[in-house]
């Protein structure tokens, strides 16, 4: 199958250089050319699920759990000020 | 000592013969003579260990022993840990450290465990041979020139070598089995929902389920009785578990009355002869013992792994997108704007195997192809898992081969990520049926350490560790590699 690698990594956020666009190209459409083999199991009426047990989410109780941790998990960002996160500028 | 299981190292300590602080410089100890062969650890820091089991200690001497005080347990990188990096080991993540502990880690330090460093993994999770690890690749200790296994690899290679005597890891599609295998030691993943995964770096939440690395069934026990039980943080845990004997599970030494099924599908062709003829004679082994093998048919096998690389890529590119540069991870010097900030920091921060997989999992899931790949691979899903339903209508336990080869050498596979990917085909079904899986040593081939898997229904952990205790006590597999100080 023939895959657009640009778009791909575009919808993935990723910037790919020419030599990795010219690496994973190749190998994305390999990777995909195997898993359609899929489409060779009769999967007629079959449910889909994405979780291995038959539960519904649990829901924890309505109260409050959390205290106020600000600092501690704000100091892993890259740039914060005054308690807000610093990012390139998004409105001219 | 170094070769101690967990249980003989705290029957000692429980005696008095030995105190945490002792059991720790010896590890410690080994961890400076043989990392830098082995690069298991990626982090280690001797004066915050030796402070726990001096805490440890402590604790004892005033309160009594818990569950697994001072005993000595090695981290794999994923794990949040509030002391010391947390980098999943990737770039992406070199100048992490984590606001808050995972619930297992949690769980440890209550049952007074001595949580040692942090180890070598596939940058998040994503290989089968800690060779995508931001930090080089690990080594495997019964032969330095191959691959422990992976992701969990550090972990396997740490407790292979004796530089600890058990290790946590995560599975999402084998990573904690396929590494045990190879590296000659024992590695369970619980059922899906038994261990909390909140504070687990996620690759793919719908598979991944953390369990221990050890050097027997019963060190195995020990530490997942720690580590399972419902938390109210993770939607995932599931409140009402049936509970499990894990310890009373190990008492088994004979396999009387159960029904092992062999599956037709892992005896296949391309499996290495000398892996197979070890299979076959550990099956002998448990007929010996009273078991009866049955042959059986899991029809959907073929289709596992394709289904596998469909789900978890989707599940992985849905995960990886928090990592934006803006709360937390690599920020790219100088960005334009806020799109070149996003592209850019990815681009500089993810390997090449995490690339691969955000990229085929956003193919899976984007418009037009999402039904094609995504909605189809869960359909497979359901029919996989109905295959384990039949099966288990007819055995108690089924056993496999862990992996069809032994470890394979250092870039031996790194040049087609698809030959990679096919080194899972054994460990990958059960991860997306949710179902318990151990791999224990059954053998060597040309030196290298072979794997027996043990697969059972959705919560009875117990079956499993009752027949490989069994198959353990019944056999002498469980060795020590030479060159870190084993016997011939």
């Amino acid at each position: 199958m023939d895959i657009d690698i640009r778009k791909v990594a575009m919808l993935s956020r990723i910037r790919l250089t020419d030599d990795e666009a010219a690496e994973l190209g190749p190998q994305l459409s390999n990777i995909i050319g195997y898993v359609e083999q899929l489409g060779a199991v009769d999967t007629d009426g079959v449910e889909p699920i994405a979780h291995p047990h038959d539960i519904a989410m649990p829901q924890r109780l309505d109260v409050v759990t959390n205290v106020n941790r600000r600092e501690a998990l704000q100091a892993p960002a890259p740039q914060t000020e005054s308690g807000l996160y610093v990012v390139p500028k998004v409105i001219e | 000592m170094p070769f101690s299981t967990l249980s003989k190292i705290k029957d000692r300590l429980d005696a008095g013969a030995t105190t945490a602080v002792a059991v720790a410089k010896t590890y410690l100890d080994r961890i400076a003579a043989f990392n830098g062969d082995l690069n298991a650890f990626v982090d280690i820091d001797p004066a915050h260990v030796l402070e726990q089991a001096e805490a440890s200690d402590a604790y004892r001497t005033k309160h009594g022993a818990r569950a697994l005080e001072g005993l000595p347990i090695a981290i794999k990188d994923i794990f949040c840990t509030q002391d010391g990096p947390t980098r999943c080991c990737s770039h992406i993540l070199k100048d992490f450290h984590a606001p808050y502990d995972a619930h297992v880690i949690t769980k440890l330090k209550e049952a007074g465990a001595v949580l040692v460093g942090k180890t070598n993994m596939d940058e998040f999770a994503m290989g089968s041979s800690t060779e995508t690890s931001a930090f080089g690749p690990c080594h495997n200790p019964w032969d330095i020139e191959r691959i422990p296994g992976g992701s969990s690899g550090g972990s396997a290679s740490a407790v292979a070598a004796a530089l600890v005597p058990a290790a946590l890891g995560t599975d999402t599609g084998g990573s904690i089995r396929q590494p045990a295998s190879v590296c000659g030691i024992t590695g369970l993943k619980p059922t899906y929902g038994r261990v909390s995964r909140r504070g687990i770096i996620a690759f793919a939440s719908s598979l991944d389920q953390a369990g221990p690395m050890t050097r027997t069934v019963k060190d195995a026990a020990m530490i997942a009785a720690a580590m399972s039980g419902h938390d109210s943080m993770d939607s995932t845990s599931v409140p009402d578990a049936p509970a499990v004997d894990w310890l009373g599970a190990c008492d088994k030494t004979g396999m009387k009355g159960l029904r092992i099924g062999k599956p037709k599908e892992y005896f296949v062709d391309g499996m290495d002869t000398g892996v197979r003829a070890a299979i076959d004679a550990a099956l002998a082994e448990c007929e010996a013992l009273g078991a009866e093998i049955v042959d059986i048919s899991l029809p959907h096998t073929d289709a596992a792994v394709a289904a596998y690389y469909v789900i978890a890529p989707s599940e992985a590119s849905a995960n990886l997108s928090r990592y934006d540069a803006v709360r937390f991870g690599h920020r790219c010097d100088n960005p334009d704007d806020l799109l070149d900030m996003y592209t850019r920091s990815r681009d500089e921060g993810f390997g090449k195997e995490v690339k691969r997989r955000i990229l085929t999992g956003t193919f899976a899931l984007s418009s037009g192809y999402y039904d094609a790949y995504y909605i189809k691979a869960q359909q497979v899903r359901t029919l996989i898992r109905q295959d384990f339903i039949n099966a288990f209508a007819q055995v108690d336990v089924i056993a496999t081969p862990t992996s069809p080869i032994t470890a394979f050498k250092l870039g031996e596979k790194t040049a087609d990520p698809l030959t990679m990917y096919l080194s899972d085909i054994f460990t990958i079904a059960l991860n997306l049926a949710g179902l318990p899986g151990l791999s224990q040593p059954c053998g060597f081939v040309d030196g290298l350490p072979v794997g027996l898997q043990w697969i059972a229904p959705a919560w009875r952990e117990d079956v499993i560790l009752g027949a490989a205790s069994a198959y353990e006590a019944a056999t002498d597999w469980v060795k020590a590699p030479i060159n870190f100080g084993g016997e011939a």
